[in-house]
């Protein structure tokens, strides 16, 4: 047991890379997905609406599945299976962040752009100044939660091959015969890093709701 | 303090033929009215009556159907135009619609530092200036949620206060108001009104109207069904509708 150890580590390793990059890309996607899907331009809400349901109404391995062999199949070549699941991981959650970031934006009373509007402040100004802050207070406690399990997400990588935290305790597990054990510290390992986020969310929470 | 921010919009509003219409519903018709330099009409009616649509329509957040609707100077009836007024003039809410994030000097400076990008210490000065006058410059550092109501209104007039508007629009101020609180707003609002501001108020607080306004116009189902000095209008109305209006407002 204590000898699997360095590989649930690198899997731990590759599990916290894989967890940062795909948040990075499914922070930055969802804002851009909320950004059209509020946007007053014909047509552009309705595409990206409809980017967010099929993602929101498909399981995340298709998502992953189709990302790892459309990529091999159209573009051609081996596919990195670090890139192909934060591209899969990025693109499912980046989904969920844009709705949690659009109700944060249409959470903002319509009496605040008015007030804006009044004193002056360009459209631009009345959503750096006013809006932006508002809805980071409203939607931060909803996105962590989304990191949060973007973060157990990132076990469903080991279905394209990739030895994360999940796959490496897998490969112990089958030449061993000690499945209890070993899962019992791949759990701790996931705990572990979400354990703190949850903590911080729910002080966040505490914080909105006293204000 | 030199105050950079000049405001040299006009002091007087005209308003010709104007209607209102939200799809098949009319809200105001054919309504006429002039208000002068330093003039304070008082709007008065029931809810329903057009009265907020108008004062609305007077600042640029609704347009006019039809009708011509000139605010200091600015055509607000010419879509290209009406965005001038931005800045130039103040509004007070009834439901205050302060920045919850910001704090009452926050508030009261947003403006002053983007719109009219005054220094920090500019803004300051002016933004202590202006809630000194409504008797908040003690509270500068709290935030609304710190804030009553009747305070959180103050810190609303002294943000319209602030970029030196010489037209104020006051949309039923003191309505969301625990009656005990009423008191500290209307009479920040009866020193500006001495203080030569031009003001249009809509509210339901006849003790304000009679003592305050310079004329009082009575509105009924989209027009103006009576108007005149606060006296005759309210201890000897013409109209059996302003009548019927005035005596259910006196029971309460």
């Amino acid at each position: 047991m204590w000898g699997s150890l360095p590989i649930l580590w690198s899997g731990f390793i590759l599990t916290l890379a894989l967890s940062a990059v795909s948040i990075a890309g499914s922070m930055v996607l969802g804002l851009i997905v909320a950004a059209l899907r509020t946007a007053r331009i014909p047509l552009v809400p309705i595409v990206a609406r409809a980017y967010v349901e099929v993602f929101r109404g498909s399981p995340i391995p298709i998502t992953l599945l189709f990302v790892y062999f459309g990529a091999a199949l159209y573009l051609g070549y081996s596919v990195n299976l670090f890139v192909a699941a934060a591209v899969g991981l990025s693109v499912y959650h980046s989904a969920f962040v844009a709705e949690i970031i659009r109700s944060g934006i249409e959470a903002v009373p319509a009496g605040q752009h008015e007030a804006a509007q009044i004193l002056g402040l360009k459209a631009h100004q009345t959503f750096r100044w006013v809006v932006l802050p508002q809805t980071v207070k409203i939607a931060l406690p909803p996105l962590i939660g989304q990191c949060i399990s973007l973060i157990k997400d990132t076990s469903i990588a080991s279905i394209i091959g990739l030895v994360e935290l999940m796959k490496a305790g897998q490969s112990i597990v089958d030449r061993t015969s000690d499945p209890l054990s070993i899962y019992l510290t791949v759990a701790v390992f996931y705990f572990a890093l979400c354990y703190p986020l949850s903590v911080w969310v729910t002080r966040k929470q505490r914080k909105v709701v006293h204000q | 303090m030199t105050n950079p921010v000049i405001n040299d919009i006009g002091r007087d509003i005209r308003l010709s033929g104007v209607s209102k219409s939200f799809g098949d519903l009319q809200v105001l018709t054919d309504v006429t009215l002039d208000v002068s330099d330093g003039e304070v009409v008082v709007l008065i009616g029931a809810s329903g009556s057009g009265k907020s649509t108008l004062l609305r329509i007077m600042s640029g957040l609704e347009t006019a159907t039809s009708g011509e609707v000139t605010v200091g100077g600015v055509p607000m009836h010419d879509p290209k135009r009406a965005p001038e007024i931005r800045g130039h003039v103040g509004m007070v809410f009834q439901q205050f619609n302060l920045f919850p994030h910001l704090n009452a000097l926050g508030n009261v400076t947003l403006a002053l530092r983007k719109v009219y990008k005054m220094s920090k210490d500019d803004a300051r000065a002016k933004g202590i200036e202006v809630l000194t006058r409504v008797g908040m410059a003690d509270r500068a550092e709290h935030y609304p949620s710190q804030l009553s109501g009747g305070q959180q209104q103050r810190v609303a007039i002294a943000r319209a206060l602030a970029v030196n508007p010489r037209i104020i629009f006051f949309d039923e101020a003191t309505s969301a108001l625990d009656p005990e609180l009423v008191g500290e707003v209307t009479n920040v609002m009866r020193s500006l009104a001495g203080e030569g501001m031009t003001m249009v108020v809509v509210t339901h607080e006849m003790g304000f109207a009679r003592r305050t306004a310079d004329r009082v116009v009575y509105m009924a189902d989209g027009v103006i069904a009576e108007q005149g000095p606060p006296e005759a209008l309210l201890s000897n109305p013409q109209n059996p509708k302003t009548i019927q209006f005035l005596s259910k407002v006196t029971d309460q």
